[in-house]
């Protein structure tokens, strides 16, 4: 298993960025910047003028990594460590928690946190404790 | 809604994605192995996901206290902001079914979708599979409501 940089400042302002995106969404459109609520409302059936800001955000994501290449002159560090197979699992996994949980690490982590909200709390410590205990298991019981 | 005030909606709305996609990929948080590597504190521990959280949660809960002072956002009627409170089991359960998910892989949907931009198969692969499992997950829900609904009326 690679061991990746410990990247404080840089991590820091990534995430102050995430921050500010978080923000503007709130005072410009009132919404929370969760992905799962973001992509949810894109899976029919999709309410009518409700669609077209969501779908735009998407495109201003998935279009970072050119951007940063534009500027920086190299992509952003990327590295999937599971199997394709995994990954699908892993996918339909996460789709289905996030679904009855109502959030994932950008609407209750994030925005939920942010507002102090009790239900994102127990969500964010639940998932964190989940996640841990699962890494543990998948690296250190079953594998390497 | 008139042409130019969508067209805003849209054009603001894809620029906070953008923002909001830069930061994932500046922090790490695009990063599987840098995710995963916040978690294994048994092996190799990068903490550097704490700064992300940290960074995040400080510039949004100072932001947002300035923008709630509004009685409304600039381009919406009203904040649409979750009022629930109930712990309930879809919270709780659903949680943990989610770090199942994120420490079998490192990808959170937050984290995958500016990563879709690389147009690398893994990403793609986690995200098609996320979309499917919401729309099942949509449709047991509605299910187990219909045939709840369904006890008490007969």
């Amino acid at each position: 298993m690679p061991a990746t940089e410990f990247t404080p400042w840089q991590s820091l302002f990534g995430g102050a960025l995430i921050g500010t995106a978080s923000v503007l969404l709130m005072l410009l459109h009132g919404r929370i910047a969760g992905l799962t609520g973001i992509v949810s409302g894109l899976i029919p059936p999709i309410a009518m003028n409700d669609w077209q800001w969501r779908l735009a955000l998407l495109v201003g994501m998935v279009s970072a990594p050119a951007t940063y290449w534009l500027v920086a002159g190299r992509s952003p560090a990327f590295h999937a460590t599971a199997s394709v197979i995994t990954l699908v699992i892993g996918g339909l996994i996460t789709g289905i928690g996030v679904h009855f949980s109502s959030g994932c690490t950008s609407g209750h982590g994030v925005c939920g946190l942010a507002r102090f909200s009790r239900r994102s709390l127990v969500a964010v410590a639940t998932f964190m404790a989940s996640t841990a205990v699962t890494v543990f298991v998948v690296r250190h019981l079953i594998g390497p | 809604m008139t042409m130019s005030s969508s067209l805003t909606n849209i054009v603001t709305a894809a620029l906070i994605g953008l923002l909001f996609g830069l930061g994932i990929a500046i922090s790490g948080m695009g990063n599987p192995a840098k995710v995963l590597a916040f978690f294994d504190v048994a092996g190799a521990w990068d903490p550097s996901l704490a700064f992300v959280m940290g960074g995040a949660l400080i510039v949004t809960a100072v932001g947002y206290r300035l923008v709630f002072k509004r009685n409304a956002p600039v381009l919406a009627s009203r904040f649409n902001v979750p009022a629930g409170t109930a712990i309930d089991t879809p919270l709780v359960a659903g949680s943990a079914v989610f770090g199942i998910g994120w420490g079998l892989t490192g990808f959170c949907p937050g984290g995958v979708i500016p990563m879709l931009g690389l147009g690398r198969l893994e990403s793609l692969a986690f995200f098609a599979a996320f979309v499917v499992g919401i729309a099942l997950a949509r449709k047991v829900r509605t299910m187990l409501a219909n045939a709840r609904r369904g006890s008490v009326t007969s």
